[in-house]
């Protein structure tokens, strides 16, 4: 394997007495998908938080793309390519959904310190946000409020507004939660897509989705990775198994 | 990909040019009629207060309104203003080519210092740290005893621009404030549609968002906040000439709490809300305070009133009936 492009090392993080992360190491590889898995309260979105910023760890560190970002804030880790999206989707409301993917865009068009030229009709940014549009198939939907969209489309936004952000690395904190059958397929759809352009980090409770998805997938119980490896591997480890005794879907 | 591409994407359809601009153009045309309609010196400088309140209620609204920033300090930087010109003017430096500039500086300066420390905070800390600037900014006024302390500091006349006494007329004096107030309404404009503007919205939509994008929303705040302290500093400068005369009455926080009500009352967010809002309260409290010595009692009750029935302002409730 090349170099990982994000790798975890030896992570802690502790509230009180509740270990959330006890020790975990990842190394997710170029142009790898890797599900995190695990029952609730596993500590998986805290995983996401501490890898982009927004959770600080008590010890271990985080190496993204060669360099240590273990020190750096939310914003600067998002600058150099680390990419999210949000279990609650989080969109800017009153924005138009053409104007949220062109926000992102403009973060990574020069400075943001331009006071005169209208930001709405630049065609650049407006452009680059239409053709991500266009790939998540919301395009429809550009000039409508963010806050009018359904929870799934909602999802698609947060995927076109990634897709501009020059990603090195998408962190998908469950993006199918809350779809129904159909908008879970068509998510399905978007990634397979994009499976191979980015690597991915996806942290997910469809398993159908996640064995269809994964090139590799880490197993987290109690703030530790209980196993790690190919799918097949994955759903034969007993430990695993013992992990989520009783949870009909992945029998 | 699963959907077929859109055809020729359809960028936001802007509603047709009139239905913009209607407003702000009806509001600065009446103001530019008033000299001639109502010529009394009162009436004039009457209106000319309310510009200049409609100038500093502007800035406000770009920390308020686009950035939901409550800051309870901004009588401050009116007060820094009147004071620079004021003091400047006591040590014989009486041209505004000079005298504007420093005073602008002076409230960008003290936003700077001050913006750093308080956006550090958020809410009700935000409102809390703001204020205690402005009580300090207050204080020390009180206490400038070589200016004057309490009892304020007299011009002998307005500004000379370039020598020229231009701005002790009346009229001119009008026209020059209500073209600052254009002047700043543009400029403004201008700001809250660029890319800068665009993060200081976002940042106000949803913060963690912004992060997650890139952008450091302190870093925006705080530039807004000293465009915010320079404008209104300016108006200060400007407030300064009207009465020729500054007194640390200019900076108290009960004046905060007016530019506050007079961007919600007018429609925080939008431009021509604030100036509304404040022409309409300098007015009303004017009239109010003629009929009786008790008029807050009258005044008090009529701002629930619009709270309670034009939730967005008075621009929202324009809006709809000239939707009608």
């Amino acid at each position: 394997m090349t170099a990982p492009i994000l790798s975890l090392n030896n992570l802690h993080k502790a509230y009180g007495a509740l270990k959330v992360t006890d020790g975990v190491s990842l190394d997710v590889g170029a142009g790898e998908l890797h599900a995190i898995i695990g029952p609730n309260g596993a500590g998986k979105t805290t995983l996401i938080s501490e890898i982009t910023g927004e959770v600080a760890l008590d010890a271990g560190t985080v190496t993204f793309d060669g360099t240590d970002v273990t020190a750096l804030p939310v914003h600067a880790r998002a600058l150099k390519g680390l990419t999210r999206s949000f279990q609650i989707t989080q969109v800017l409301p009153g924005f138009t959904v053409l104007e949220n993917v062109a926000t992102a865009a403009q973060a990574h068009d020069g400075s943001s310190f331009h006071f005169f030229r209208s930001a709405g009709a630049d065609r650049r940014l407006n452009d680059t946000a239409m053709a991500a549009l266009g790939e998540v198939g919301l395009a429809a939907r550009a000039i409508l409020p963010a806050a009018s969209l359904s929870h799934g489309e909602k999802r698609q936004l947060e995927i076109a507004m990634a897709l501009v952000s020059q990603p090195k690395l998408l962190l998908l904190d469950e993006p199918m939660a809350g779809m129904g059958r159909e908008e879970t397929e068509r998510m399905v759809a978007v990634l397979m897509a994009l499976k191979g352009r980015y690597p991915m980090v996806l942290v997910e409770h469809d398993m159908h989705a996640v064995f269809r998805l994964a090139d590799r997938i880490s197993v987290l119980v109690y703030g530790q990775v209980i196993a790690s490896g190919s799918p097949e591997a994955v759903r034969a480890d007993p430990a695993v198994r013992e992990a989520y005794l009783g949870e009909e879907e992945f029998g | 990909m699963a959907e077929p591409p859109a055809p020729t994407p359809a960028l936001p359809a802007t509603p047709p040019l009139w239905r913009r601009i209607w407003l702000p153009v009806l509001v600065f045309a009446l103001l530019a009629l008033v000299p001639f309609v109502w010529g009394e010196r009162f009436i004039l400088g009457l209106v000319t207060r309310a510009m200049i309140m409609a100038i500093a209620a502007l800035s406000l609204d770009l920390i308020l309104g686009y950035g939901a920033l409550v800051s309870f300090g901004h009588a401050a930087f009116l007060g820094l203003g009147a004071y620079a010109v004021a003091i400047l003017f006591s040590h014989d430096i009486v041209d505004a080519a000079i005298a504007f500039p420093v005073a602008i500086l002076v409230g960008a300066g003290f936003a700077f210092v001050t913006g750093a420390i308080s956006l550090k905070t958020r809410g009700v800390y935000f409102i809390m740290i703001t204020l205690a600037f402005g009580q300090m900014a207050f204080f020390t006024a009180t206490s400038l005893s070589a200016y004057g302390g309490d009892d304020g500091l007299r011009m002998f006349h307005r500004s000379e621009v370039f020598g020229t006494r231009v701005l002790a007329n009346d009229t001119t004096f009008y026209f020059v404030v209500l073209g600052t107030l254009a002047g700043c309404f543009v400029l403004l404009k201008m700001i809250v549609g660029s890319r800068f503007g665009r993060v200081l919205r976002g940042a106000k939509e949803n913060e963690r968002r912004m992060r997650a994008l890139g952008f450091d929303p302190f870093r925006y705040r705080l530039a807004a906040y000293v465009i915010a302290g320079a404008i209104c500093a300016l108006a200060g400068a400007l407030f300064a000439n009207l009465g020729m005369f500054v007194a640390p009455a200019y900076m108290t926080w009960q004046r905060s709490g007016e530019f506050i009500a007079m961007v919600v009352l007018g429609g925080m967010g939008t431009l021509i809300g604030p100036i509304i809002g404040a022409i309409g309260v300098t007015l009303v409290e004017e009239w109010l305070a003629a009929l009786t010595q008790h008029w807050k009692v009258i005044f008090g009750p009529m701002v629930v009133l619009v709270a309670i029935f034009a939730r967005g302002g008075i621009v929202k409730l324009l809006e709809r009936v000239a939707g009608k």
